[in-house]
């Protein structure tokens, strides 16, 4: 963002009375802030305090290690694992991510860039729409509109294009990762190309104007001034997408067919980790099967730290990168 | 004639005095009789504007362990509790509310599919994968069968009607029993995972195939076609509600009520049935609240029962009434029993 020295108030000459009470209202707006930001520590904190104390019985009981790496998972005879779960958590964000990145970038520089203007606006209302529309009815559209049209419609064609693939092999029933994965996509693309279009709109004119001075074609200024300054937020916003995508439960418990099993073919059924909590914990009632699942709130807060660590290293590589020297 | 009338004075201002303090009464519990226990309340609530009920349905295992917790004045749940969930509420008092049944709702062109017991083993258990198998077509001799997969559909969620589905498969199938067992929730050895009925009635809706287990009222509701199952006495029947209160007219009752309907006898009963119930304890500590719960049952058990065939439950049997009459009268409030003569 372009600094303005202008904006920084002066204060008024004459006005030291008010300069002092000023400064007990700093103090104070400072002493809230920190409460506020701790807040947040704390809240965290005894989210996981509670899980942990909760989900003591089945990780006493099944081991951590046998409850990270099994696949079983049998509430009748207390056998739980949370690897299927764990396993298509990542595969269909990852979906989601691929799917949704590509298009809310294009999107974005469509409303930022190529768009007419007049119809900037419209685009840019219905993005807002879709943001706003409750998961459920995205899981209810996903099972009634989608699941058909995937199976009916996209799977043949995978399988007739890609069916080489171990990805795109086995029965077609419209259910599963790839059901899952596109819902999200569609779910989280008003996330990433909101915010993607506002980091675009940071670029600075000169950067543009340079370019195209210097003989860029209007795609060339875009590929080598626009994108290479904004691709940190731009890795920000798939970030937040990515947060949305790893803890939505209604519409992937709808779309993903619920069946704890891993499968290399995003066409099989699986299950992810917030919809098995949503699925069992309001009739669980044993201690272990209890605590089995809020373990599975343990590992989904893990999880979801750790793609957040490892996003946040990979934005302060990008950073490094030629883009931020160009600017 | 003074002594009287002042009595009667005396009796009118508590009766205004208790009308201005009305009795809330909280329970929660099993989702499946919600709709049912609505109405009740409501119409109850109509009878005597003094007393109301709050009712939560937050499933049948939040009901039991509150009610064991003793945040509730009564719980709700569709399967009867367990020896260890007992051993920790020693003083509970199952008392069945209606009936409930679950039948298997399919998607093909065809009405009128017949199942045998081991049909529907094989189909669950992943065994007769093909609508045209041999041994579906020996029992349906009328019926074009198609050469399609059968998909198996079943619950995703923790839910009492797994709980009695799993329950019949494992009374029929030594095999069932011993791979998975009965449970709100199971290991299923195949099939899709749709959430709540109405996620399983979305599936078989919208796959060709498909074949999926749900509570009654939810198949009429979406006109799918059920499918007859053969019970014990080898006759096919056709799910209803008459077939369901069939269900617990020829059985020999426990005290405590709690029995398995599954595969009953009786010539017309339908094989997937079970009661729902409501959790009360022996001796109830609150005065106010007790009388009324206890009185509320009463009426429950007759009047209510006029509701339940409307929403599409099985109301109770008259032989499961009689006895029931027995139990809600031996519930005490502080010790004493409640008098149910002007119970209404």
């Amino acid at each position: 963002m372009p600094t303005r020295g202008d904006a920084i108030a002066v204060p008024a000459g004459g006005a030291l009375a008010r300069a002092r009470v000023s400064r007990l209202g700093d103090r104070a707006w400072a002493a809230a802030l920190v409460a506020f930001g701790g807040a947040v520590l704390v809240i965290a904190g005894l989210i996981l305090l509670e899980l942990g104390r909760e989900s003591l019985p089945a990780w006493q009981r099944l081991g951590v290690l046998r409850l990270l790496t099994s696949t079983d998972w049998d509430p009748v005879q207390d056998k739980f694992g949370a690897l299927p779960f764990i396993y298509g958590t990542l595969v269909t964000s990852a979906i989601a991510i691929a799917v949704a990145l590509p298009v809310s970038v294009g999107l974005a520089l469509f409303l930022s860039e190529m768009g007419p203007k007049r119809l900037r606006a419209p685009v840019a209302f219905s993005i807002e729409v879709l943001a706003a529309i409750p998961s459920v009815v995205f899981g209810l559209w996903g099972l009634f509109v989608m699941v058909p049209w995937i199976r009916d419609t996209l799977q043949p064609l995978l399988q007739k294009t890609l069916g080489f693939l171990p990805l795109f092999q086995g029965p077609r029933i419209g259910l599963g990762y790839l059901a899952a994965g596109l819902i999200l996509a569609v779910m989280i693309l008003p996330t990433i190309s909101s915010v993607t279009n506002e980091v675009l709109k940071t670029v600075p004119l000169s950067l543009k104007e340079g370019a195209l001075a210097l003989g860029a074609t209007r795609w060339e200024a875009i590929r080598m001034a626009v994108l290479p300054y904004a691709r940190p937020g731009i890795f920000g916003a798939a970030l937040l997408g990515l947060g949305r995508a790893l803890g939505e439960t209604m519409a992937v418990t709808m779309v993903i067919g619920n069946s704890p099993e891993i499968h290399a073919s995003l066409f099989a059924p699986g299950y992810s980790l917030p919809a098995v909590i949503a699925n069992e914990f309001a009739e669980a009632t044993g201690a272990v099967h209890l605590g089995a699942l809020a373990a599975l709130g343990m590992v989904l807060f893990g999880l979801t730290l750790m793609l957040n660590a490892l996003a946040r290293l990979l934005v302060r590589a990008v950073a490094h990168g030629p883009g931020r020297a160009v600017a | 004639m003074t002594k009287k009338t002042l009595l009667l004075a005396a009796l009118l201002a508590a009766g205004t005095a208790h009308a201005a303090d009305p009795v809330l009464v909280t329970g929660a519990g099993a989702t499946f009789p919600n709709p049912l226990y609505s109405k009740w309340f409501a119409e109850y609530n109509r009878l005597n504007p003094a007393i109301r009920f709050n009712y939560q349905s937050i499933g049948s295992g939040g009901g039991i362990q509150q009610f064991t917790a003793g945040t509730l004045d009564f719980g709700a749940t569709d399967a009867p509790m367990n020896a260890e969930e007992l051993s920790k509420a020693p003083d509970a008092v199952h008392v069945p509310t209606v009936l409930g049944a679950v039948v298997l709702v399919y998607n093909a062109p065809f009405s009128g599919l017949k199942l045998t017991p081991a049909l529907v083993e094989g189909i669950f258990l992943g065994k007769v994968a093909k609508w045209n198998d041999p041994a579906m077509a020996r029992v349906n001799p009328g019926i074009q069968l198609p050469d399609a997969p059968i998909t198996v559909v079943r619950r995703s969620d923790g839910s009492g009607t797994t709980y009695v589905f799993t329950e019949y498969l494992a009374s029929i199938s030594p095999e069932w029993k011993q791979k998975v067992g009965a449970g709100k929730s199971v290991s299923w050895p195949v099939g899709l995972g749709g959430k709540g009925n109405e996620g399983v009635t979305g599936l078989v809706k919208q796959a060709p195939g498909a074949i999926g287990y749900v509570e009654l009222a939810y198949a009429k509701q979406n006109k799918l076609p059920t499918a007859m199952i053969q019970n014990r006495d080898g006759n096919f029947v056709a799910p209803s509600m008459e077939a369901t209160s069939a269900a617990a007219a020829g059985i020999a009752l426990p005290e405590d009520y709690r029995i398995s309907l599954v595969n009953p006898a009786g010539k017309d009963a339908w094989p997937i049935a079970s009661f729902t119930y409501l959790l009360v304890h022996k001796d109830m500590k609150d005065k106010a609240k007790g009388d009324a719960l206890v009185k509320f049952l009463w009426w429950a058990i007759h009047q209510g029962q006029g509701f339940a065939a409307p929403l599409d439950y099985a109301p109770l049997p008259q032989p499961v009434v009689k006895k029931l009459e027995k139990t809600i009268q031996a519930l005490q409030v502080r010790g004493k029993p409640v008098p149910l003569a002007d119970a209404r």
